[in-house]
């Protein structure tokens, strides 16, 4: 593999993991089936506008792909698409960022819908008060989506309007500056990490408390924490920036707010242990992947205070350290909590149960595969191996095959796992209606629900806690 | 259950849904209001002097039109809730004809600049410096995406018309053509700053 592929592999990967799958991946699979259903509500207030933003994400998704088989070949730029060289480069590099615009309007979209459903739509008794959390976590990830996507919006036209017009907003030859990409980019591209990991901490804190079989800990402190996240994580952005030139004030300040959304995030982790201590816990798949979550997320935590902090930025940024740890919040964390959730709601949305060896087994490969790829990257950030390099020096050789031979692994559960739920939805055994002894409403219907969800809409006056 | 019965109807959702994607574009302008506070900053003596480039008396007259356009869609929703559908659809095309007067003079008014070679990436900016290629890049980006928005604007209250003509927007149910009234105000709304941004501050 040459450079140039190697640049267009990481760029494209980028792309279409964050914008085509992580982004959207909690909130459109089961935000949208499940939402409606959690406040007691038959559809979501504008189906019309939920079924633009999927043709949008449809159309965004197709205009990515074309740039990898049109003129000029594969973008090359990284994810970030930074200034001022996704202008200048000749690689294909409009119909990406285009495609990135419309995936973020369909985006917006969708948060608007979301947004308004839960004003609106919960049924009789259904207070925000006792709202599930996922309900919760995806109103976070609304606001998220609605107040940092047009900010992205506006910036990539901008680098359109370069590309075509060359007006010179990021060209130092024309008096701008690329560091204000960096900037405008990064307003929400931080935030954007907030709409693919609340989501994933909704799912978490609806898990967990059903097979504790017993209530959430600390329910007012996880709302709390979602909507701190929301805000607090809106001001953190230019902690991706510190080595790109700015005042020690600046860096001060981005490194103390980075510091401050940590306290949300651990605040959640302390109401789940809460919750299982002294629990009646009953293992199940589910659960396994959300404890899989807790362990992945919180390394992949506490190496964001690595991060965070001014010093040890400077030594260990643009190397491997970050893409480990970045993988380890996105891919362990809201990964995991994908898996999760699909174990956990499959047999509703089906009305058929996987297989629960295969599933734990699915889950035991990928768990190992996961940290044997990932781990050696820490070392090897540490010791100095940058990132985005088609090539390393020898001495990073070994840790190298190592992180090549967990990717291996990590495939392996990953086709276990999917394979087996495949299998399950199809010729599974009937799940019933309520296989987990769930408290949410989603229960409280057949599987797979019937449209429009519910006959009669349910009323919670007289209950007093529906989470 | 087969039969699917939606007859759910909520207008405060949709005018609640309208203010959020208004939300959404004021954002959207606001990145580019960033760029131009941060450049203007930066060039502050080089953007006084573009400025006197433009021609005031265009500006002001776009604004009077833009600000009786957002009365007469203000007024076509009044006449609707009052039941007076022929006044309101004369205020939509009269609200339509300003908007259309107002994309007339930007187009008289760009047409100059480009005859002076006034655009972005013309060889007599780029000898000018830096702080004029700025400015008039960020006036020819920001005003076209307002010309842009107008257009969607012009649109929307065309599609109004027609729903009115098929009466699936009637005196008791109107919630479209109050969003696609506030969708107009959002247009003359930013326009309001963008005037003073370029033409004003001198």
């Amino acid at each position: 593999m040459g450079p140039q592929t190697y640049n267009s592999f990481f760029t494209v990967h980028g792309i279409i993991m964050i914008f085509v799958i992580v982004i959207p991946g909690l909130p459109a699979v089961f935000g949208n089936f499940f939402l409606p259903i959690m406040i007691g509500a038959r559809d979501v207030i504008f189906p019309k506008l939920n079924l633009l933003s999927w043709y949008l994400y449809v159309l965004g998704i197709l205009t990515v792909l074309t740039s990898l088989f049109t003129f000029g070949g594969a973008p090359d730029t990284g994810w970030t698409f930074y200034a001022p060289y996704s202008f200048k480069t000749t690689t294909n590099m409009f119909p990406a960022v285009l495609g990135a615009f419309i995936l973020g309007f369909s985006s917006i979209l969708t948060g608007l819908n979301f947004i308004t459903t839960i004003h609106r739509m919960r049924a009789p008794g259904m207070k925000f008060s006792n709202m599930p959390l996922f309900v919760w976590s995806i109103y976070g990830t609304g606001w998220i989506q609605l107040f940092a996507t047009p900010i992205v919006g506006i910036t990539l036209m901008m680098v359109i309007a370069e590309r075509f017009l060359h007006i010179g907003f990021f060209d130092p030859a024309l008096g701008g500056d690329p560091v204000l990409y960096q900037h405008l980019f990064w307003i929400y591209s931080h935030p954007a990490v907030y709409i693919m990991i609340l989501p994933a901490m909704g799912v978490i804190s609806e898990i967990i408390p059903t097979f504790a079989r017993k209530g959430i800990f600390g329910y007012n402190a996880i709302v709390a924490s979602t909507m701190a996240i929301a805000v607090v994580g809106y001001f953190v952005w230019a902690h991706h920036m510190f080595t790109s030139g700015m005042s020690t004030t600046a860096q001060f300040t981005f490194s103390l707010l980075t510091f401050l959304v940590a306290i949300p995030s651990a605040i959640k982790v302390f109401n789940w242990v809460a919750t299982l201590y002294k629990g009646s816990i009953r293992i199940e798949v589910p659960l396994i992947w959300a404890l899989g979550f807790m362990f992945l997320f919180m390394i992949g935590g506490f190496t964001g205070l690595f991060l965070g902090s001014v010093a040890t930025d400077v030594h260990v940024h643009n190397t491997s350290f970050v893409v480990a740890h970045f993988h380890y919040i996105i891919f362990g964390g809201m990964g995991s909590a994908f898996m999760a959730a699909a174990h956990y709601w499959l047999p509703k949305m089906y009305g058929r149960m996987y297989n629960k060896f295969w599933a734990t087994v699915g889950w035991a490969t990928f768990f190992i595969g996961f940290n044997v790829l990932y781990f050696p990257m820490f070392i090897l950030g540490y010791q100095g191996m940058p990132r985005r390099y088609y090539d390393y020096l020898g001495q990073f050789h070994n840790l190298n095959v190592v992180s090549t031979i967990g990717s291996w692994i990590l495939a392996t559960g990953l086709i276990i796992t999917i394979v087996n739920l495949i299998r399950g939805a199809r010729n599974g055994p009937k799940a019933g209606m309520n296989p987990w002894e769930g408290r949410t409403l989603e229960w409280t219907v057949p599987s797979p629900p019937p449209p429009e969800n519910f006959d009669v809409i349910p009323d919670l006056t007289s209950t007093s806690t529906a989470h | 259950m087969e039969t699917i019965t939606n007859v759910h109807r909520d207008d405060e959702a949709s005018k609640l849904g309208m203010w959020l994607f208004i939300f959404t574009e004021i954002l959207l302008f606001g990145g580019l209001f960033i760029v131009y506070s941060i450049y203007r900053f930066n060039n502050a003596v080089a953007f006084h002097l573009a400025g006197e480039e433009l021609n005031d008396t265009i500006g002001i007259i776009n604004t009077v039109i833009l600000l009786t356009s957002s009365m007469t869609v203000a007024m076509s929703l009044t006449a609707m809730q009052k039941g007076n559908i022929r006044l309101c659809l004369g205020m939509i095309a009269v609200t339509v004809l300003l908007g259309l007067v107002f994309l007339t003079n930007k187009y008289f008014e760009w047409g100059i600049k480009f005859e002076h070679g006034l655009y972005p990436g013309s060889a007599f900016l780029k000898e000018l410096g830096h702080g004029d290629i700025m400015f008039f890049g960020l006036y020819f980006m920001m005003t076209g995406l307002h010309a842009l928005h107008i257009i969607v604007g012009l649109t929307i209250l065309v599609v109004v018309a027609v729903f009115i003509r098929k009466g699936r927007i009637r005196p008791d149910k109107y919630a479209f053509l109050e969003n696609g009234g506030l969708y107009w105000h959002l247009v003359d709304l930013i326009w309001i700053f963008l005037f003073p941004l370029f033409y004003l501050i001198h």
